[in-house]
């Protein structure tokens, strides 16, 4: 649905970005933004509906003939036409249907109704004149207030016996716990939605007492890792609760996603046909997606290590897209290498030996990496003057970085924040090492400079004015040094700032609040200059692309926005994770952006197209930190479980599980050259880890990388390289200076 | 496990009389029954909703506490009002009141007075966030240990710390800034405290007793010396140890007297300091020797005062984990059993142990009176092999007899037979009886005079320390002393001017002379009341003054001689009558004869010709 979505915003806004950025897209976004923002599942699947128009298969048909009555009935004539044109159906097909439904009052809307449940066939019978459907769905439409979660939870309304759930369910345990061993850890995982669907339909159909049974008799069953969820289930007895929480929304209008080897699967089907247990075979057509591969079963440990997320795994086409990975090519900046030899010889006599390495290091950039976007797939800002400066500065601190390693570990160097009272939510450093900003849930944000150059505002226009413009050092004289501190603190915000991030060229700084805006600020005046609505929820993080320019933010609405700095509407929207949004990353190539999530999946996104190309799935908690390797290939993900997950983002397959950290993991960092990571946690510690090590010995042949199902090693202890604690400071960022010195900053909690 | 955690969850529901009390509060009385249900299972529901928001929110904050503003944040999402200021102090805000069948729920609105909000001092302003780099060392041979490294200028040198691959640096160092904010011992002093320091420490082992006086005072009274207390601890310690080595009584007197005033200072807790401070008392009680002519000078004296700061401060500080008294039981035991043990270090211990308590003496010292007389006869009455063993027998026996004497008329019934006594105890039998003999008389004495009580009943012990923080605060210029202080409490406490104590007939003064034959020297010498006022508002220092009061003793000259000639060195020990009326008041405690209640709670003067010596003596 997500997918769909994004294409169709795409299919607009791709020209313009392509042409030219600096244009705006405001009337397309708008229409892509509202239809969005109202991201109730209703609209959303029938704008999915219209794209699937092209396979004509006889069920499809019928679909199509719903949405043509339910779209007549509103007075949409327009949007028949072209539908009807588009599936190439006979305009007559329609009509005695249609009349025949008007008569019987609001069957359309039943239709629609049972349309979100998927199960066409009972759809067609009530459209097709079963008046008494059409007699139940009216008092139903008269009685709910909100349709769009009327059409989800309608699809609980057939229902069997209460009394005989609990029967159904433990015989279908007896069922699994009798099968060999290689089916029941496949089977198992049946468990969990089984349960979730049947109890919702319980409480949907007014059986408090039994769902409570039922709950209490089994909820000890479930996985530890479903506990978040099972306490949410367990607050909701009435069907008046159903209404309106995004949880169970979450779970009734996605689809839960099993891998199931195909004899398990069969051994399944077998079981319930026999005992004509039609109850829980209809729970698994109507709300499971099975995914049924060849081959071995797994092993409990492999589902484990994959399952956990609100709506199962990924589905096995979900991460088979291509992504460019590689890296860009970096624009060939002339190094002025005499400035760099005169600095050089005054060490010794090392220049000799640097200017070969320069020009290796520049020819293996030349070469394109085949895995990598071409340089134009998404429009980048061209270099100014000063990016290319900094380019030199970054490739001179470069050559004195220190080599890390296992035996070569980095040291870290503490910034701790006192006297925060609790309140600091957010940090960054620009990539120079030159600047740290906080922010407070006092909503400001703060900014400190930890070289001994003061932060100083530009001087007025009055004052402007006065400079002479030719000389040489107007960038110097422009500053006013009556302004000179070393830190600043900038107000807007009206809430708690929960993301903040840096431009590339440190002229700017985004933050991100629970105001539900991101702000932009000018670190030359100090000023906001911009406040990015669109969020109507709390935002809890933002971040800047590596080139300048674009940057990601999302929050609450379980959306994130890409944004360019010069447009106040979105370019592009991701939709299609279940939960909050709790996190977001550009990779470092600036083509795709990663998010993770509270409802404990994380997705690659393409800018280009919008679409989802990868969902992860493994994390037992909210996610709460990402990192792309410096090389672009693998991701690493820290959650509330206190498990670090590495991904190969090429594969799609997870690569490496970290375990150590005993509370969230606020921060995870790379080193300079991807040796080793660094994770950051409110457990008071900085953990660092042998990644190389992790990629390395991971056994993969090709059976598992086509199925993904990787079999991990548990040698966490091996990877861990080194624990630094703290004495009562959560660690909630995580940076590497370019010459691969760890910064850390928290804030003290006495 | 998990099974049962689930099931709380699911279980709990707000109960129905919450319901009932709340809508009381917003003033719908009659709630049905069936209302309650429904409404405690949709708040209890809300209520949950809420809570897993606001934990979201708490989750962003990088937060363990779950805060009011996430709840408000929660309900802002809800698109509730969130409660504004929600700021009671209580978690549960309601009151409840009943009467005439009626039970209610209310909130509890307090009258304030604006006025008291106004005026009341506004709150310190919290400090500004500020950022602090620390640099986690690899390496502890690293360049720059404490520095604070910015990364902008970091140098190459401390990048390539390197680790050995393990933990082992992790536990310790982290956060270094943060350590140097308090740092473990002793700070940098101020300029001016630094000057404070020099001044008192030089008046305390200077030759000017005024200023003596007055440093110690300063030292008793300060509030703000705790940050100087770790130098003052070392001075002593350092001093005792030097002084013992070159025998130097008065320097060490000096320096107890310190360890007093700092131990009556009520700001300073002197525990952190007792490694420091313990062995130097302890040095002062049992070295064999604490000046250069042990025949002559009066080291006893230090013993007795020491001894007392040693079962003060055991009193004060011993707990079950640092055990203190035990300790120092143990070791004046084992020092005393020894039978090579000097008669200067064999006092000492006993001193140290007899002032620990009754109980100690009972214990520990009673027991060994027979081994311990027949070690006194040994010297007493064998052939003379010095003179200082002789000096040092007597005094051990006078100690003995001073201390048990009181103990032994508790545990014994009243018919003392010498017999009896010399049969239990040897040697210090006739003389225990004797002394016994007169506690008890003193006892009965004191027990008449039941208005004297109300005087010294705050008085915990006649001690050094009780003289000072008790009656003589009265008296401004008086400064704490070591030798003399007890001697002016005493001297002080018939003072007419006191309303509680009508003026004595007569104080009472016990001399006792150093000079050999002591023992049998000890008087009761009444002098009028006026007599005893001189001494009494003549709290200056001089010499001459004092000298009324003091009787003295010619070494070898006969007792019972009241002449006011001064001479060469003499112990005074004065007893008001008032006092030695209090004292047995105490007596239930110390049954005491005179004259081991006087030693016990009088004083000592002691005076000799040193110079060194005789500044020591205020008067």
């Amino acid at each position: 649905m997500a997918a769909v979505q994004g294409g169709m915003s795409d299919a607009d806004i791709e020209t313009d970005i392509k042409t030219e950025p600096s244009t705006d897209g405001f009337g397309n976004n708008n229409a892509n933004d509202g239809r969005v923002l109202s991201a109730s599942p209703g609209s959303g699947s029938s704008t999915g509906s219209n794209k699937q128009t092209a396979a004509v298969t006889p069920e499809d048909q019928q679909t199509l003939l719903a949405v043509l009555q339910f779209l007549k009935k509103n007075k949409l004539i327009e949007s028949v036409e072209i539908l009807r044109r588009e599936a190439g159906l006979p305009e007559n097909s329609l009509d005695p249907k249609a009349t025949e439904s008007a008569g019987a009052g609001s069957g359309g809307a039943a239709g629609i109704v049972d349309l979100e449940g998927g199960d066409v066939s009972s759809l067609l019978s009530r459209v097709t004149g079963s008046s008494s459907a059409g007699a139940q769905a009216p008092t139903k439409a008269v009685a709910e207030d909100q349709p769009d979660v009327r059409v989800v939870l309608s699809a609980y309304s057939q229902q069997g016996d209460p009394t005989l759930y609990e029967v159904y369910y433990s015989d279908l345990k007896k069922f699994i716990e009798t099968v060999l061993d290689c089916h029941r850890a496949e089977l198992s995982q049946v468990f969990y939605p089984l349960f979730v669907h049947m109890y919702l339909e319980l409480v949907y159909n007014n059986h408090e007492s039994e769902a409570k049974a039922f709950f209490e008799k089994f909820s000890g069953d479930q996985e530890c890792y479903y506990e978040e969820d099972l306490r949410v289930l367990s607050g909701l007895t009435k069907k008046e609760h159903m209404r309106g929480n995004e949880t169970l929304l979450d779970f009734r209008t996605s689809k839960f996603v099993l891998r199931i080897s195909r004899d398990s699967y069969q051994l399944l089907k077998r079981h319930l046909q026999e005992r004509q247990n039609n109850q829980i075979w209809n729970i698994i057509q109507e709300h499971l997606y099975i995914d049924i591969f060849d081959g071995m079963p797994r092993s409990k440990s492999q589902i484990d290590a994959m399952s956990g997320s609100l709506a199962g795994e990924a589905k096995r086409e979900a991460n088979k897209t291509k992504v460019y990975y590689g890296l860009l090519k970096e624009p060939e900046i002339e190094l002025p290498l005499d400035d760099e030899d005169e600095e050089a010889e005054n060490e010794e006599g090392k220049p000799k030996k640097k200017k070969p390495k320069k020009d290796s290091m520049g020819s293996k950039s030349k070469k394109q990496d085949p895995n990598a976007p071409s340089q134009n797939r998404i429009p980048l800002p061209e270099l100014k003057d000063s990016d290319k400066l900094d380019k030199i500065m970054y490739m001179k601190e470069a050559t004195k970085r220190i080599r890390l390693g296992s035996d070569n570990l980095p040291s870290v160097c503490f910034y701790t924040f006192l006297n925060a009272y609790q309140g600091l939510t957010a940090v960054d450093f620009t990539d120079d090492s030159s600047l740290i900003a906080g922010g407070f849930a006092d909503s400001t944000v703060r900014v400190w400079s930890v070289t001994p150059k003061k932060l100083r505002k530009v001087k007025s226009a009055a004052d402007l004015n006065l400079i002479d413009k030719e000389s040489d050092d107007v960038l110097e004289r422009i500053m006013d040094e009556k302004t000179a501190s070393e830190s600043k603190i900038m107000y807007g915000h009206s809430g708690p700032v929960y993301g903040i991030s840096f431009s590339p060229d440190r002229n700017y700084l985004l933050s991100s609040s629970e105001d539900g805006t991101v702000r932009l600020w000018s670190l030359l005046t100090f000023t906001c200059l911009v406040a990015y609505k669109g969020h109507n929820y709390p935002v809890w993080d933002t971040q800047f692309s590596p080139y300048g320019y674009y940057f990601v933010s999302g929050g609450h609405d379980r959306v994130a926005r890409l944004w360019a700095t010069d447009h106040y509407q979105p370019l592009r929207i991701f939709s299609g994770h279940l939960a909050d949004i709790t996190c977001t990353r550009f990779h470092p190539n600036s083509n795709y952006v990663a998010t993770g999530s509270s409802d404990r999946t994380i997705r690659v996104w393409d800018v280009l197209s919008g679409n989802c190309v990868r969902i992860f799935t493994g994390h037992k908690g909210p996610i709460h930190s990402l990192a792309f390797s410096p090389n672009g290939k693998f991701l690493a993900s820290g959650a509330t479980d206190g498990r670090v997950l590495l991904w190969d983002i090429g594969h799609g397959l997870m690569m490496g599980e970290l375990k150590g950290h005993t509370d969230t993991i606020y921060s995870l960092r790379f080193s300079r050259d991807g040796e080793i990571l660094a994770s950051g946690s409110m457990d008071n510690t900085v953990r660092l880890w042998d990644v190389m090590k992790a990629f390395d010995d991971l056994e993969t042949d090709d059976f598992t990388a086509a199925t993904g199902h990787i079999h991990l090693q548990d040698n966490s202890q091996e990877l861990l390289l080194g624990t630094y604690t703290t004495k009562s400071t959560p660690v909630i960022h995580l940076h590497f200076t370019r010459r691969n010195l760890l910064l850390a900053a928290g804030a003290f909690n006495p | 496990m998990a099974e049962e955690r689930r099931q709380k969850h699911c279980s709990v529901v707000l109960p129905t009389e919450s319901m009932k009390a709340m809508a009381e509060s917003v003033g719908v009385g009659q709630l049905q029954e069936d209302s309650c249900v429904a409404l405690s299972e949709e708040v209890s529901y809300r209520i949950k909703e809420i809570a897993q928001d606001a934990l979201k929110f708490m989750h962003h904050g990088k937060r363990r506490k779950l805060t009011t503003s996430d709840i408000d944040n929660a309900l802002k999402l809800k698109n509730v009002e969130p409660l504004y200021g929600f700021q009671s102090q209580e978690f549960i805000p309601f009151r409840f009141a009943s009467g005439g069948g009626r039970e209610l729920h209310f909130y509890e609105e307090k009258e304030v007075d604006l006025s008291d909000i106004i005026n009341t001092p506004l709150p310190r302003v919290p400090l500004d966030v500020s950022l602090k780099a620390t640099k986690e060392q690899q390496k502890v041979e690293s360049t720059e240990p404490l520095k604070v490294v910015k990364p902008g200028q970091e140098e190459e040198g401390t990048i390539q710390g390197k680790g050995q691959g393990t933990t082992t640096p992790d536990g310790k160092g982290k956060e270094k800034g943060l350590i140097r904010l308090k740092p473990r011992s002793t700070h940098e002093l101020s300029v001016e405290q630094q000057l404070y320091y020099k001044e008192i420490t030089e008046a305390c082992v200077g030759s000017c007793e005024a200023k003596r006086a007055e440093a110690l005072q300063s030292i008793a009274t300060d509030p703000g010396l705790y940050q100087m207390l770790p130098r003052f601890s070392t001075f002593i310690s350092e001093g005792v140890r030097v002084n013992v080595v070159q025998n130097n009584l008065a320097l060490l007197i000096y320096l107890m007297r310190m360890v007093k005033a700092l131990m009556d200072n009520p700001t300073l807790y002197l525990e952190k300091y007792l490694h420091e401070l313990i062995p130097a008392v302890v040095t002062c009680i049992v070295s064999k020797q604490l000046c250069l002519r042990p025949d002559v000078d009066n080291h006893w004296a230090l013993r007795d005062f020491a001894a007392r700061l040693m079962a003060q401060s055991c009193k004060t500080f011993s707990t079950t984990t640092n055990n203190i008294q035990s300790r120092i039981t143990k070791t004046f035991t084992k020092s005393w059993l020894d039978d090579k043990t000097q008669w200067t270090t064999r006092y000492g211990c006993i001193a140290g142990l007899a002032e620990l308590g009754p109980d100690v003496i009972k214990t520990l010292i009673i027991p060994r009176l027979a081994i311990e007389g027949a070690r006194i006869k040994a010297v007493m009455e064998g052939p003379v092999i010095s003179n200082i063993d002789k000096i040092g027998a007597e005094h051990v026996q006078s100690l003995l007899l001073k201390h048990c004497a009181s103990v032994i008329a508790k545990l014994r019934s009243p018919p003392d037979n010498v017999e009896q006594y010399r049969t239990e105890y040897g040697y210090l039998g006739p003389m225990l009886c004797s002394h016994v003999m007169k506690a008890r008389t003193q006892a009965a004495l004191q027990a008449q005079q039941v208005n004297r009580t109300t005087l010294t009943i705050t008085q915990p012990r006649p001690t050094l320390s009780v003289s000072q923080s008790g009656l003589s605060g009265s008296s401004g210029p008086r400064t704490p002393s070591i030798i003399k202080v007890p001697s002016s409490l005493t001297l002080m406490s018939p003072r007419p001017g006191t309303p509680s104590q009508p003026s004595p007939p007569a104080t009472k003064y016990i001399v006792m002379a150093t000079s050999a034959g002591a023992a049998s020297t000890q008087q009761v010498i009444t002098l009028s009341s006026s007599q005893s006022a001189s001494p009494v508002t003549s709290t200056v220092p001089s010499a001459t003054s004092t000298l009324q009061p003091l009787v003295k003793l010619e070494p070898g000259s006969g007792p019972g001689l009241t002449a006011s000639r001064p001479l060469q060195k003499y112990i005074v020990v004065s007893l008001p009558s008032s006092a030695s009326s209090s004292l047995e008041t105490k007596s239930s405690v110390l049954p005491t004869s005179i004259s081991s209640s006087s030693l016990d709670g009088g004083m000592k003067l002691e005076r000799s010709e040193s110079p060194g010596a005789s500044t020591q003596s205020p008067h």
